[in-house]
């Protein structure tokens, strides 16, 4: 073992905010790659429909909305049938809802781990949201299907779909950083996010389009980094609304700032998880 | 001593009282403490409710350990010994001080990290063995070698869930006794397990030693430390107040030179509702506190306590263990003027006493217990209040040992009534006699 070759760790109270050292996330990968599968793994173990959960969790929503919201109401769907219009956004949506769900216990839940070994505790967090990519997948074909279905062609706008779930995961991580940490110190979070994730699907244009909202204010929405992301999926899938705009700009600096945010508040404060989890 | 492999100077670590007690808090709480704290800072006095709830788990600790030396950390419960490996294995941040660690640190502080209950002994010796700081690439190399050290070759594909603790135990264990950091900190793992087996990673881990890895090694059993470690380090209220030869520093701990203590007044005693305890002695047959009593002497241990609310039926107990941990027994009070009684409030002593030529040799820790009888409440229990060790001075006098002067098993040793007996007495030959 030449002394040269051997990696020098501090140990010493950290002051303020610390630095991200995103670098030690990265070198974790493996981890965080195992603690992902495992999340997926175990998530529909012992569960009787298994993982087709993830699709009758947005596909009942669907239903449900189309119903009371496009039935009933007759909400505007911006031309595209509205069971389509609807679950276009749900997809994402309950990609972001599971998420943020999933990723505030997680420290909490592995917190014996947690007490007992050091590793890059972002990871934590990051490898819950990560497993609901698998749910997205599946629900995204039935999605696929529904286009199928009403003779919906895609355009090219579709290569923009990426970045907009990139925007969703950014937006799940900033959240779900901030709800982890937080659920360490203050077990309430575990009331609070079932609440939060209920205003905040009515905040988002899932059963409605944003297009019921004048300019100013539609732009101003867009701060919702889900407003962006729902009608972007619309947009690039079911060709929607308006190209992406002054609200998906907003949307796209918001969940960057969400995230910045998150990650920051997360450092900041893991430093007693394993004190006081 | 080679290159540095450990350095630390100064370091502390304090805990939030109200960390330790209430596992976490709410809104709520958070927001009275604010109320209160400014109530407090409002009327001048600062350190009023911050330090009062503050308690330092470790203090002022300075050492350094070179690469390869194999160090043991010795305390009673609450030394510091765990907060200490935490803080090199960065699981938690000091409060004070600063150190610096040459080398991947790999924290065995307690079997099973990381495993999962629903997953396959396969998928948690990889789960495990990266969340212990492994590569990928290195779990698999060593995959067969850590299934055929725990004898799990069978199941290995079968959940842990339907494991028995003794199989969970050597998979957990296998794995971990194959992590090949250059620093391994090790928490009194070696407890579990069947003897066989905690053999094998004993010899695992010495072997661990000298290929050269630095091993800090946390444990309970003198034997164990004097064995394995050359080194070894004293841990007392947080403080480390003894490092160097492992046997010097055992024997110290042994003695009672520090930490361990006949007599223990309580400033705040601890209890329930309807009896505290105030103090606990040890005594010799003849009256002194003592914590060095020869085999031949008895033994008593009294508790002294306030009986704050009468009318019920109390049970005092004293649990003895000795240094290796083992509950050598549990002594319940069956004094006939006070069983099945209810007894009055006022201040108590109760007072056991352990007969000559009982115990062995050796050092024992005394747990003070009291309970209320019908309902069954706790009123106290504490461990490691009061330690005495038992020594045979081997001058030839009545011991249970009689004539033998080698060692002598067992964690009792009674003086018992023999008796022998000869059929047919046979004359001696003659040139025996002669």
């Amino acid at each position: 073992m030449p002394e040269t070759a051997l990696p020098v760790f501090r140990i010493e109270a950290t002051k303020g905010w610390r630095s991200l050292k995103l670098g030690e996330v990265w070198q974790a990968r493996e981890l965080l790659y195992f603690l992902t599968l495992s999340n997926i793994k175990v998530k529909y173990k012992q569960t009787l429909l298994g993982a087709s959960w993830a699709i009758i969790q947005p596909f009942f929503t669907m239903v449900v909305f189309s119903l009371f919201f496009g039935k009933l109401a007759k909400m505007p769907s911006d031309g595209a049938p509205y069971p389509v219009f609807t679950f276009a956004a749900l997809v994402p949506w309950t990609f972001f809802a599971n998420g943020i769900t999933q990723s505030s216990e997680s420290v909490v839940r592995i917190g014996n781990t947690v007490k007992r070994v050091y590793f890059p505790r972002l990871i934590i967090p990051i490898s819950s949201i990560m497993s609901g990519l698998v749910d997205f997948v599946l629900a995204f074909t039935v999605l696929l299907g529904m286009m199928v279905w009403y003779g919906i062609a895609p355009t090219m706008n579709v290569l923009w779909l990426p970045a907009f779930l990139f925007l969703a995961l950014a937006t799940a991580l900033g959240a779900g950083f901030f709800l982890a940490a937080l659920n360490v110190e203050y077990r309430d979070v575990r009331y609070v996010v079932p609440f939060l994730v209920q205003i905040w699907l009515f905040a988002t244009p899932i059963a409605y389009p944003s297009s019921l909202l004048s300019e100013p204010w539609r732009t101003v929405y867009g701060l919702n980094p889900m407003a962006g992301v729902t009608e972007g999926f619309r947009w690039a899938l079911l060709g929607t609304g308006v190209a992406p705009g002054p609200m998906l700009a907003v949307s796209a600096a918001g969940a960057l700032l969400f995230l910045a945010a998150g990650t920051l508040y997360f450092r900041r404060v893991e430093r007693t998880f394993a004190d006081v989890v | 001593m080679g290159h540095l492999a450990i350095r630390v100077d100064g370091l502390g670590k304090q805990y939030r009282i109200q960390a330790v007690h209430q596992r976490y808090k709410t809104f709520r709480d958070s927001l009275m403490g604010a109320v209160r704290g400014v109530g407090a800072r409002l009327r001048g006095d600062v350190d009023g409710a911050g330090r009062t709830e503050m308690i330092w788990a470790l203090r002022d600790v300075s050492f350094e350990v070179g690469a390869g030396e194999v160090v043991g950390v010795i305390g009673l419960n609450g030394a510091g010994k765990s907060t200490l490996l935490r803080l090199l294995a960065r699981i938690t941040e000091p409060t004070v001080g600063s150190g610096e660690v040459h080398g991947r640190v790999g924290s065995l502080l307690e079997v099973g990290t990381g495993f999962h209950q629903e997953l396959t002994g396969r998928e948690n010796v990889y789960l495990s063995g990266v969340t212990l700081g492994m590569k990928t690439a290195e779990v698999a190399r060593k995959f067969d070698e850590i299934v055929a050290f725990a004898e799990m070759a069978k199941f290995i594909d079968t959940p842990v869930k339907h494991y028995s603790s003794g199989m969970y135990t050597r998979l957990a264990f296998s794995v971990a006794a194959h992590l090949e950091p250059e620093i391994l900190v090790v928490d009194e793992v070696l407890a579990v397990g069947d003897t066989r087996f905690q053999k094998k990673c004993l010899t695992k881990m010495s072997a661990a030693g000298y290929e050269g890895r630095t091993v800090l090694f946390v444990s309970h059993n003198m034997g164990t430390i004097a064995r394995l470690c050359p080194r070894a380090m004293l841990l007392e209220g947080g403080r480390l107040v003894q490092d160097g030869p492992s046997n010097e520093v055992v024997s110290a701990y042994l003695h009672g030179g520090s930490g361990t203590t006949a007599v223990r007044e309580y400033m705040e005693p601890p209890g329930g509702d309807i009896a505290r305890l105030h103090v606990v002695r040890v005594r010799t047959g003849d009256g002194n506190v003592a914590q060095v009593i020869d085999v031949r002497q008895s033994v008593s241990i009294e508790m002294e306590y306030e009986v704050l609310r009468g009318g019920h039926q109390l049970l005092p107990q004293f649990q003895l263990f000795n240094e290796e941990g083992i509950h050598v027994c549990s002594l319940h009070d069956v004094d006939p003027a006070w069983r099945g009684r209810q007894r009055p409030a006022g201040r108590w002593t109760t007072t056991v006493t352990i007969p000559a030529n009982f115990l062995s040799e050796g050092m024992i820790f005394v747990r003070v217990i009291l309970v209320a009888l019908n309902p069954t409440i706790h009123q106290f229990a504490r461990n490691e209040v009061v330690a005495f060790r038992i020594v045979e001075s081997m001058d030839g006098g009545d011991a249970a040992r009689g004539d033998w002067s080698g060692t002598m098993e067992g964690i009792v040793r009674p003086m018992l009534p023999w008796t022998n007996e000869v059929a047919e007495e046979r004359p001696a030959t003659k040139s025996r006699v002669g």
